[in-house]
This record gives structure tokens, C-alpha cells and sequence, in this order.
């Protein structure tokens, strides 16, 4: 019934990775790297980029000079949209088993490392672990493989964890829509799926076998996601892949399209760059985002797309995540493992491994503890919010709450 | 602390307020400035948004509700998230059984971006919720008819968008808001949009009978200070109404008969 797809030309009409096909990316990202320096300025004092071309403009060389300014711009656009807040979330790995074999990935299916796949039970028992540090926002983490990771156990642990954790969101190897629809169901909130490479022959290069290799199918998920009834989508690309102009430029322009086609949901990018993982794959040094080309690409994203969400792993370090803190991020996780079962080993006190994480998908940079996250962001001057979302907005909690627990806030008088 | 320059008061489904500065409570750098930003701009109405909210037992990683002040102003719940009648209406009856007031502001905007209300879904919860005995405040577009629509549905009052949300606009929609202002059955309130206190008074001098202001004060570098401007402002501006400034009318009107030599 369904067929999967990997060239553009093959792609629905109206979806991404059909207009993906037209986009002039390699010219773009040309350009980008010669602006103009009186455009790149004009650009700058007027505060926003009104198309991708001028996004790209506004992460050339040249605009790098007014690093500044843009990022006064994005600042003040982002507490108009999101106020003076920053959201937290936590990852929980639910597996590490996977059928592909991408080269750059802790994952990768020839890659010698210990697999699991984690109960129902543990999954609960460390969504309430991280529920007790503050979370209120849960990213379920899985590899893909048809046998370990499949729908029914999924949608069973977003339905057992949604009592203690309101937003649940999901990222896991691609689906049609019909299987998508009993995660929504079962009171799945988010749908995260990178497209890691945008460059066709770089994408083809790094993911030589499994079901990941169909391109242009991995890059209308997000939209297959929303006609499932998914509220938010996250998209990215995993820079150090390929040349990193031409990998903003991608992302900003599927931002784009999805802010229009999919009008109901709530788009966020990431822009999370390659870290050391099992495998030891080498990112060619020309491809490397240094931090400062990371800070002008989130304020250029941010003078572009004033409303999408921008977030921001433990990936990075500590030092830039706090300088990048008050400058357009929205969302930032915080205390991460990124092992399946990687939280059986973490101090619930003071929040940090205590033993080495071999199953890891990749080695995290800021390891600090949610709590200090949480005081970092106030110290900017920013609230933490670890909640935004209630299951009542997915599933019918009513009469589920009154059995539960019959509790009432009383302290609240009745005016 | 001065006389007040008003004298009518804003009542809102029997219940009286003083203050016609409605605030939101979102967007604060931490819930301790909110708090004091509420204080400061005398607020008697605060709306909350019930998925930043515990409903379900107390928590103190979303302990919003326990700094907005009880004995100073009538909490009223909003159901900011939802994307139908359903959701809202569900959000609605969850804070009903946690304790909160039978009051709420229905919000269901659909597009996360410029958080536009969706008027067909609004409608639809109004009715539902009306009849379930709620005092509905919604959040619409400016649009008249919609207005009209929900006060015969019973709503207590009708509270249109100056611009959207956040925008900082002012009254982009001037127009449409002297229709509904001019046809109104229940107070209207300029919700959104309103980014500095000129904004506010000029939402009251045109009639409307209170504004809510949320964005504006809570990304000000001093928010206190923000809130006690924004009093100023909606004070200042209902008093000019008061006072005879009117609506900017269609028809003439004369200070002293012209006509009467006629007579």
C-alpha cells in the first residue's frame, strides 16, 4: 500500500521533499558564503530576513562582523514570542537496538556495543526519576528495529508514563501515518525526526544499509507526523556531516514549510553539531560549525523565523549553552544519559553517572544537573518552566482523576 | 494614594472590580516578579494558564497558582494549548474539580505562531460552557458579528485582540473594535497586542471597558514599574471617557441646540 521513496522527484506534490527538490541550496550556500557586505549591513539594522535568501545572508562571513547586533535582534524576537522563559525536557532512551548502519552513529548496527532494549517497568520507574528532578516534558529515544521498537510497546509506555510526565514526545525511526495515529492516541504530544544530511550524496554516503537510506521519504516525516495529529514537530540536521551553510539553509527553508503546511503545529529546530560516539567517526574539518558560526546561525534562524522553537542539547557544553541561554534558544534539555537504562546509574541526588555509559548514543558535553540547569536559566533572568502542558489537552483525565486520587485544591477558596 | 479619577466601576457577571487592568501571567522572568508586578498594578482579575499549572495535586515544578495572591484578585483560569471546543472544554472542567473559580477565559488558538483565536471552536465551547453555568470570557478576532454571536450565547463578556498576541501592535484593529464596542451587550475587553500604556488608554478613551495586558509588562526591564504605567494608562483613559471624549462618531452632535431658534 505504502511505498517508500528515496529521490525528491518521487515525492507527493505539496510536501517537502517535492519542493526540497527545486530549492537552489547548492547556489544559495554559494552565495551565502560571498554576500554582500552592504547587503549583509542593511540586513542586520533591519532585523529580520524576510526570505531564505536572506537567511542566507545573514550566516555568511560577512554578517559574522555584526554577530552583535543580530544578536540583540533575536533576543528581543524571542521574548516577544516566548517571553523571558526557557522550557526543560529530558530524553529517556528507550533502546539502542537499530537495523541501520549510519556511520557516524553510536546506534550503527556494526558498531560492537551492549544492546537493550528497557521494560515497560524501568521505562515508568525513570520517567518517575526524572519526573521527581522537575521534568514535565519527556523525549521517549529509540534506534530503529522493527522487532524491538514497535508501535504497540511505544504507545504502551507514552499511555503508563503520561501521569507523571504531561508532554510526551517521540523520536524513533520513521513511520507511515497509520502507525504514527496510536501514538497519538495513546497521548503522544511531539514528533522529533532529523533528516542528519541534506546533501543528497553525503546523506547516500553515510547511510549505506538499513531502512534509513530512503532520503526523500525520511524528509516528509514530520508532515506524515502531522496528518497523524501530532501537536509539535522537531526537525534538524546533525552538523559535521556536510558543509553547514548549505545544511542551515535546508533546515530553515523545511522550518519554513512546515510553519505553512502544517499551521496547527508547533515547529522547532535543532542544530545539534557531530560529538565523539562509538565508531569514531571523523567529521571533515571543513564541515566543522565552530561556536561562533553556531550563534550566528540560531540568530540568523531566529531573525528568520521569529516563532519556531529552538532547542538546545547537553550535546554542547556548558559554557555555550549558558551564553546561548538568553539569545533565542526556547527549549534545552538538561541531565541527560543517553544509554537506555543509562538513568539505573545516575545519583538522585546530586544527578550525575555513576558509572560509564557504554551503550550511549553519543558522549554528552554539559552534564551539570537539571537543578543547576533550572539556576543557570534564572540567573540569566529567565523563569525555568518545566511545565507547559497538560495531559487534559490529549486524553480525557476527568473521571481518571477523580478515581485516582479524589484530590482537590482546596487551598483555593471559591471566591 | 491619589482619588480616583474614575467613578463606574467594571462589573463583570455581577461581580465588581475597580481596576480595569486585566493581567496575564505569562512570559514573567520568575514567578516571584510576577507577583510583585501583579501587586504593584492593582489588578483584581489574573488569568492563568492551566497547562503551566498542577492540577492534579500540588507540585512544585509548576507552583504558578501559589503565587498569585488569593485576597486581591479573582483568579481567572485561561485554556491556552487547547486546539478545539473539546480540549478547552475539558481543560475547563479539570480546574473546576481542582478548586478553581467557575470562571474561565477560553482561548483556542489552533496556530501556535500568531496564536489567533479560532472563532467556529470558540463558539462551540462557549455554548457548552454557558450552559454548564460557567462564566465564559473568550478570546476572539475582532470580529462583530462573532462578538455578538457569543453574547447570545450567554458569555459575560466579549474580549477582542487589539493585534496579536505579543505583537506589540496597538490597536491594529480599530475599527472592527468601535462596531463591537458600539453593539456591545456585555463589557468588552482589549485583549492582546497592547505594547505600552498609550495603547491601553487609548483601547479605554474608545470605549472598551477594560484591556489585558500580559506580554507588555512581563518582558519590561522592570515589570513593577511596567504594571504601574499600564494603571496610569487604562485610569487615565477611562476617565476621558468618562469624562465625554466619546467614541469617534459618525454623527454630528453640538454642544448647544442649533436648532432651537426654530422653536
Amino acid at each position: 500500500m505504502f511505498r517508500k521513496f528515496h529521490d525528491t522527484s518521487e515525492a507527493p506534490a505539496g510536501s517537502f521533499a517535492e519542493a526540497f527538490g527545486k530549492l537552489p541550496l547548492t547556489e544559495l550556500a554559494y552565495r551565502s558564503r560571498r554576500a554582500d557586505r552592504e547587503r549583509v549591513a542593511h540586513l542586520v539594522q533591519q532585523g529580520r530576513a524576510e526570505s531564505l535568501e536572506d537567511f542566507a545572508a545573514l550566516i555568511s562571513p560577512a554578517a559574522g562582523e555584526w554577530l552583535e547586533t543580530m544578536a540583540a535582534h533575536s533576543q528581543q524576537l524571542t521574548q516577544r514570542f516566548y517571553g523571558k522563559a526557557i522550557r526543560l525536557f529530558a530524553p529517556l532512551y528507550l533502546s539502542n537496538e537499530c537495523v541501520n548502519i549510519c556511520t557516524y552513529c553510536g546506534f550503527s548496527r556494526n558498531n560492537d556495543i551492549p544492546r537493550v532494549t528497557i521494560p515497560l517497568e524501568q521505562t515508568v520507574a525513570h520517567t518517575q526519576k526524572l519526573a521527581a528532578q522537575g521534568f514535565r516534558q519527556l523525549l521517549l529515544v529509540a534506534g530503529e528495529h522493527p522487532r524491538y521498537v514497535n508501535n504497540g510497546y511505544v504507545a504502551d509506555c507514552i499511555r503508563a508514563c503520561l501521569s507523571h510526565m504531561p508532554a510526551i514526545s517521540i523520536e524513533l525511526g520513521p513511520m507511515e501515518v497509520s502507525d504514527y495515529a496510536p501514538l497519538v492516541e495513546a497521548g503522544g504530544e511531539g514528533l522529533i525526526v532529523y533528516q542528519e544530511a541534506y546533501h543528497q550524496p553525503t546523506y547516500e554516503l553515510l547511510h549505506t544499509a538499513g531502512p534509513k537510506k530512503f532520503f526523500a521519504w525520511r524528509m516528509n516525516t514530520a508532515e506524515r507526523g502531522y496528518q497523524a495529529g501530532f501537536r509539535r514537530l522537531g526537525i534538524g540536521a546533525l552538523f559535521g556531516l556536510y558543509d553547514w551553510r548549505h545544511e542551515a539553509i535546508a533546515v530553515a527553508a523545511h522550518a519554513r514549510h512546515l510553519m505553512r503546511r502544517c499551521w496547527k503545529a508547533q515547529v522547532s529546530i535543532s542544530l545539534p553539531r557531530i560529538r565523539p560516539a562509538a565508531g569514531g567517526f571523523q567529521p571533515d574539518p571543513s564541515f566543522v560549525m565552530s561556536d561562533r558560526e553556531l550563534v550566528q546561525t540560531i540568530c540568523a534562524m531566529r531573525m528568520f523565523l521569529p516563532q519556531v522553537g529552538i532547542t538546545l542539547s547537553t550535546r554542547e557544553p556548558a559554557s555555550l549553552r549558558d551564553g546561548l541561554a538568553p539569545l533565542g534558544v526556547t527549549l534545552m534539555s538538561a541531565g541527560s544519559s543517553t544509554e537506555p537504562g543509562g538513568y539505573d546509574h545516575f545519583d538522585e541526588t546530586t544527578w550525575q553517572p555513576t558509572e560509564e555509559q557504554p551503550g550511549e548514543q553519543f558522549n554528552i558535553a554539559d552534564d551539570r544537573s537539571p537543578a543547576a540547569i533550572a539556576a543557570m536559566i534564572r540567573s540569566h533572568g529567565y523563569e525555568a518552566v518545566w511545565k507547559d502542558f497538560d495531559r487534559a489537552l490529549v486524553c480525557d483525565t476527568e473521571l481518571a482523576l477523580a478515581d485516582e486520587s479524589g484530590f482537590n485544591l482546596s487551598r483555593i477558596d471559591m471566591p | 494614594m491619589n482619588e480616583s479619577l474614575t467613578s463606574e466601576p467594571l462589573v463583570i457577571s455581577g461581580r465588581t472590580f475597580q481596576s480595569r487592568l486585566l493581567v496575564g501571567t505569562g512570559k514573567f522572568s520568575s514567578n516571584e516578579l510576577m507577583r510583585d508586578a501583579l501587586r504593584a498594578c492593582g489588578t483584581e482579575l489574573v488569568t492563568v494558564a492551566l497547562k503551566r499549572a498542577s492540577l492534579e495535586a500540588a507540585d512544585p515544578f509548576a507552583d504558578i497558582l501559589d503565587f498569585l495572591e488569593l485576597e486581591r484578585y479573582l483568579i481567572l483560569p485561561n485554556t491556552a494549548g487547547a486546539m478545539d471546543a473539546d480540549e478547552a472544554v475539558r481543560l475547563a472542567r479539570l480546574s473546576l474539580a481542582a478548586g478553581l473559580p467557575q470562571w474561565i477565559k477560553l482561548e483556542i488558538h489552533p496556530d501556535p505562531n500568531y496564536l489567533l483565536p479560532d472563532p467556529v471552536e470558540t463558539l462551540k465551547a462557549a455554548e457548552i460552557l454557558v450552559k454548564e453555568g460557567w462564566t465564559v470570557l473568550p478570546y476572539i478576532n475582532a470580529d462583530p458579528v462573532l462578538a455578538a454571536r457569543l453574547q447570545d450565547a450567554g458569555c459575560a463578556t466579549v474580549m477582542p485582540l487589539g493585534s496579536p498576541i505579543g505583537s506589540n501592535r496597538g490597536l491594529e484593529t480599530r475599527a472592527q473594535l468601535e462596531i463591537i464596542i458600539e453593539q456591545a451587550r456585555v463589557p468588552v475587553v482589549v485583549d492582546a497586542g497592547l505594547g505600552a500604556p498609550s495603547h491601553a488608554a487609548a483601547a479605554l478613551e474608545l470605549g472598551a471597558d477594560a484591556v489585558l495586558v500580559n506580554t507588555a509588562i512581563a518582558i519590561a526591564n522592570d515589570p513593577v514599574r511596567m504594571g504601574r504605567a499600564f494603571a496610569a494608562a487604562v485610569e487615565a483613559g477611562r476617565a476621558a471617557y468618562e469624562s465625554g471624549l466619546g467614541l469617534t462618531s459618525q454623527k454630528a452632535t453640538a454642544t448647544s441646540p442649533l436648532t432651537a431658534f426654530l422653536d
